[in-house]
């Protein structure tokens, strides 16, 4: 089979329809929110490391940023081996991997 | 298993939504249970391109139904002894782990996914913005010690970034108030709107200051679009920014 163009490949071109004055008075650039509105509608491109789950890395960082919810976008799934590591480390019940 | 994790903010989790669908690019190190000739390896990762039919493995977080996902593409990178260097670009809700697996099965000699690194999801790739947990530590901790906030804003994007592969459709400012309490968007409303629309694709509403309004849902191509002057151009599906953010301008005898 042949490669397909990925939607990162595609490009796209401006159509205008029609012109208009923006009223500065109203919203703003999303790069000039006030610092608490740019936390609050703000998203950060983690380099998740291996071992700790999607879910944990999430946590942690809503905790370091004291705010009340985060969610990530797409599970990096944990390995069948780390997870049993991980998980051993707290000596869950239900734990994979051996329980040292 | 590591990689690119975009991790929403508070009221930014609404655009999740539209990152959890967007294609994914790994790179993958697959190891063959056997030594095979290098050729053979090429020629059956390529017929991996295209539609595949997979059912997700046994541990996995849904439900194992067998379903049609598409691969973009796959390129062979490097091979060394039994290991291959993969890099694949695919739909989101591909099971790499299954791919090598399967890979493995034509093949005949059997093999299994060694190492995984997600390069892309969506918008966000390993780029400058790319940030790891200690760079997110150091630079939370100067800003509490320091109340450098250019420091807070480093290692945060706006959440306008996450829709950057959607195609966008840029509205008036007296539009936007009518959109973000939920209404459709009509024709007298648009500004401008990129090339590639077609019905019933997914699109976002932006201001003329590049703040995302809401996701939405095309009722017509661009073409089209472009040359209509009244009825609805788009269904809203999500709305993004906060309802009071523009003034109400609807029943005023304005544009919209």
């Amino acid at each position: 089979m042949d490669r397909i163009n990925a939607p990162w490949e595609m490009e796209r071109k401006l159509l205008i329809k029609a012109e208009e004055e923006t009223d500065a008075r109203f919203g703003c650039k999303p790069e000039e929110r006030p610092l608490k509105d740019y936390v609050r509608l703000g998203i950060v491109n983690l380099d998740k490391i291996s071992g700790p789950s999607s879910h944990e890395v999430t946590a942690w960082l809503k905790r370091l940023l004291d705010i009340s919810h985060a969610g990530h976008g797409g599970t990096l799934e944990t390995s069948f081996w780390e997870a049993g590591k991980s998980q051993s480390d707290r000596c869950s019940t239900r734990s994979f991997g051996r329980c040292d | 298993m590591t990689g690119v994790l975009p991790v929403a903010l508070e009221d930014a989790t609404k655009v999740v939504q539209a990152l959890l669908l967007s294609g994914k690019e790994y790179v993958c190190v697959m190891r063959l249970h056997k030594k095979t000739a290098e050729e053979k390896v090429k020629t059956v990762l390529s017929e991996f391109q295209g539609r595949l039919l997979q059912r997700p493995p046994i541990r996995s977080s849904v439900k194992r139904r067998l379903r049609i996902r598409t691969v973009y593409y796959m390129d062979f990178l490097e091979m060394q002894q039994r290991d291959v260097l993969l890099k694949i670009g695919c739909e989101s809700g591909t099971y790499i782990r299954k791919i090598c697996f399967d890979v493995g099965e034509v093949l005949g000699c059997g093999a299994h996914m060694h190492e995984l690194r997600r390069t892309r999801a969506g918008p966000f790739t390993e780029d400058e913005n790319h940030v790891t947990f200690y760079d997110v530590l150091y630079c939370v901790s100067k800003w509490r010690e320091s109340e450098d906030e250019e420091s807070l804003r480093k290692i945060i994007l706006p959440m306008e970034k996450a829709l950057e592969l959607l195609p966008k459709v840029h509205i008036r400012d007296s539009a936007v108030a009518a959109v973000c309490h939920g209404a459709h968007l009509t024709a007298p409303g648009v500004l401008s709107l990129e090339t590639g629309i077609e019905k019933d694709d997914e699109i976002a509403l932006f201001t003329q200051k590049g703040e995302v309004a809401a996701f939405a849902r095309a009722l017509a191509s661009s073409k089209k679009i472009l040359t209509m002057d009244h009825g609805f151009v788009a269904e809203t599906i999500r709305v993004m920014m906060d309802r009071d953010t523009y003034p109400k301008m609807w029943g005023k005898g304005g544009n919209t």
